[in-house]
């Protein structure tokens, strides 16, 4: 680590369906690093990455990439290979995170909720006939179901399904965004996330954000359109769920191995059960994003929390790794 | 999908590794940019005091006296220099032309598909659009009589008609001389008025250009243009050109929206077409896209599904894509963004929720190697598509297109079967009446 200020590099941008969405968050991050006194740039995860890193090496990266290469530990792993510090979970341990249905089995294994789901390619569904499959969903998980790509966020290709005509259609649309498809009882109640960061002594759970979005679904408009959703932090909850949402957070990062930061989504049902639904290793930070929501709410300053988490990652030194 | 989700996806066309067929921006590398930047450089050093000052609303004179003769190469040659208005690009004066005419609800005709950019003018001028269709020779008189018998039933009137003539965005196709006469006899008979968007109508590839609206009436016709796409639309140079009842309201709201027209911008057109070979190097464009387009249409005959058509354009930037039943141009965008290739999706060039089975593709950017890449993906993609379409709804299966069951499905301009290589189009003349609420 230089002298005096870090130095970092903020990753956005990138290939993936969520880059408009990673372009914003980076500029959050770099305004916020910047105001904290840390010298930052900003580069996109293209073909001049690495040598880019290597003319000028920073610090440590932040990983401000939403989507595949940001999140599945593809990039990291690079990175990893580099020997270049960063902020955020390890390479191998983004992999189960960042698959759905992986991070949903190793969550109910530690004994919390998540809705019963059902995970299939498509190659499944015309090998075995898609008519019989869907039919047996239904019959199995009930309606309403939410359709989601298994990979991904934003929510980008979530539909909820109430009848089962629709439901064709709603595959369909969702294998556009990939191979594989989860497919969940839907859980009506409040939904809520809960972020976590690194702290001395442990991950620690930031004041949960209540999602009440105007359309009644959280999809990527509510996500990213000012004003089209409610949010009300910390959630109105009482503390004994509130304590327990946060448990919930605090046991994902831990189960999964998560590292520095994540956002663990659940939902509250009407009996205070808490399921999990999904978590993410590198959450969303622009201007209606939650993660900088809960850090304010926790009376922290963000720009001041990027720079520790910066300073951590550096303080790890360079990355040492087999292959 | 949403318009933000869309939006989202167009972010990624910007990066390199994909091929975008999406965007309608002129190939202004194959300007002489040495030449141009030393013109400019001259002009600046040479007219500073007036090319960096404040102008006139209406625009530069010198600029309204080039126009005429621009305008005189489509036989428009009854015009005076008092009659045409500079607006910061035609999209300027399609804004002003729906400030003075347009109050809301009230009804425009316009071509089904229609331009992207004159439908978000309607609709925040809060007018209604009846689509009105066309086919291979571009608006069909017939769908016009009835949508204007069909308004007069109901004891209302369309304010104007609004059309791209000529190598149409997005359909591609244009319309046909006996047409023209059809559609101004139709006009005269409901009073109708007619604005004449040709933005592209010099970048024709197989036959000079046929006689603007505008030039067999006068009275009836506003035309707007560009130098958008025959010189750069970085300056964003246009014009109306329009009685002079009409003139002076575009004036009055021009002046309040903008002051004048950028005076920088409009010496430097007027220079250019003063000192440059500015007609030689529209041939040059001509050039440059009809290869492009060749290259557009091949790669499409040899590589698309069958039961895919399209349009064959004879000029301008764009071909219109039909895909086949069932396929939903948006819902695949999320898939096109992982193969690399963008495209518009259909639904955007409609007001009434239909073109979900099109999309445009824009060849006047890429180069030839780089348009048949771009649509071999593309092909690729739409294989996929109809791969799932099969798993899960069958090849002819209705619910298909659920979600576009309470929306009228749209014609298909002038389309070009994958099969007929080379082959005569076949159009659709469906003829519905305006659909008002």
């Amino acid at each position: 680590m230089s002298q005096g200020a870090p130095r970092a590099v903020v990753l956005s941008g990138g290939l993936a369906f969520e880059r408009e969405v990673s372009l914003r968050s980076g500029r959050r991050v770099v305004e916020a690093l910047r105001h904290a006194g840390v010298e930052t740039s900003v580069a996109d995860a293209d073909a001049n990455l690495l040598s880019t890193l290597a003319a000028d090496p920073a610090d440590a990266l932040f990983i401000a990439l939403h989507g595949a290469a940001g999140e599945d530990g593809s990039l990291r792993r690079v990175l990893e290979l580099a020997g270049i510090p960063y902020v955020g979970t390890p390479a191998d341990r983004c992999r189960i995170a960042w698959d759905k249905p992986s991070a949903k089995a190793a969550v109910r294994a530690t004994g919390h909720l998540t809705p019963d789901w059902v995970a299939l390619p498509h190659s499944t569904f015309r090998e075995l006939g898609a008519g019989a499959i869907l039919d047996l969903m239904v019959a199995r998980l009930g309606l309403p179901l939410l359709i989601k790509p298994a990979q991904g966020g934003s929510a980008l290709g979530v539909e909820r399904i109430g009848a089962a005509p629709d439901l064709p259609s709603a595959m369909v649309s969702c294998f556009a965004y990939g191979d594989t498809v989860l497919i969940e009882r839907f859980i009506a109640g409040v939904e809520v996330a809960v972020s976590v960061l690194d702290a001395a002594d442990g991950p620690q759970a930031l004041p949960a954000v209540e999602i009440v979005p105007a359309s009644g679904v959280f999809d990527y408009a509510a996500r990213y359109t000012a004003g089209m959703t409610a949010y009300h932090t910390p959630a109105r909850l009482e503390a004994e769920v509130s304590a327990r949402v946060g448990q919930l957070a605090v046991e994902v990062h831990r189960a999964l191995g998560l590292r520095d930061l994540s956002r663990t989504d659940a939902i509250v049902d009407a009996d205070g059960g808490v399921h999990f639904l999904e978590v993410n290793v590198s959450p969303g930070m622009t201007e209606t994003s939650l993660l900088p929501m809960s850090v304010v709410a926790a009376g922290l300053d963000l720009g001041r929390t990027l720079r520790g988490m910066v300073a951590a990652a550096a303080s790890r030194g360079t990355i040492v790794t087999t292959v | 999908m949403t318009a933000s989700e869309i939006r989202a996806l167009f972010a990624v066309v910007s990066r390199p590794e994909v091929v975008s067929l999406a965007g309608g921006m002129p190939a202004v590398t194959a300007l002489p940019l040495d030449s141009v930047g030393s013109m400019i450089g001259a002009l600046v050093s040479r007219l500073g005091a007036q090319a960096l000052q404040y102008g006139s609303g209406q625009g530069d004179e010198r600029l309204r006296e080039q126009i005429l003769q621009v305008m005189a190469l489509e036989g428009i040659t009854d015009a005076s220099a008092d009659e045409v208005v500079v607006t910061v690009g035609s999209q300027q004066g399609l804004d002003l032309l729906a400030r003075v005419f347009l109050d809301p609800g009230d009804v425009i005709l316009a071509e089904s598909p229609s331009y992207v950019g004159a439908l978000g003018t309607f609709q925040a001028a809060q007018a209604h659009v009846v689509h009105v269709d066309m086919d291979e020779s571009g608006l069909v008189p017939e769908a016009l009589a009835a949508a204007l018998a069909g308004l007069a039933a109901q004891g209302r009137q369309a304010k104007f008609l609004y059309t791209v003539p000529n190598f149409h965005n997005p359909a591609g196709v244009t319309l046909s001389e006996p047409r023209r006469e059809q559609i101004l006899a139709l006009a005269e008979a409901y009073d109708l008025l007619v604005i004449e968007d040709n933005p592209y109508g010099l970048l024709g590839f197989e036959h000079e250009p046929l006689r603007a609206l505008r030039a067999r009436n006068a009275e009836r016709v506003i035309y707007l243009g560009s130098f958008s796409k025959t010189f750069a639309p970085g300056l964003r140079v246009g014009w109306v050109c329009a009685p002079h009842a009409v003139r002076d309201k575009l004036v009055l709201a021009s002046e309040a929206q903008v002051l004048c027209p950028p005076a920088l911008s409009q010496l430097v057109v007027a220079e250019y077409l003063d000192s440059q070979p500015w007609f030689e190097q529209v041939k040059v464009f001509r050039e440059l896209y009809h290869e492009r387009r060749d290259a557009t249409l091949e790669a499409l005959t040899a590589l698309m599904p069958a039961d895919v058509t399209w349009t064959r354009p004879e000029g301008g930037f764009y071909v219109w894509v039909t895909l086949p039943e069932g396929l939903d141009a948006k819902a695949m965008q999320p898939r096109a963004v992982h193969a690399r290739v963008a495209y518009v999706p259909g639904i955007g060039f409609y007001a009434d929720g239909q073109g979900a089975r099109h999309l445009r593709l824009s060849y006047c950017f890429p180069d030839p190697d780089r348009i048949r890449e771009g649509v071999r993906r593309l092909a690729g993609v739409v294989e996929e598509e109809l791969e799932l379409r099969a798993t899960f709804l069958g090849s002819s299966d209705e619910r298909a297109v659920r979600r576009d069951a309470s929306a009228p499905q749209g014609s298909a301009p002038g389309e070009v079967s994958s099969r007929t290589r080379g082959g005569q189009p076949h159009g659709q003349a469906d003829t519905p009446g305006p659909d008002l609420p």
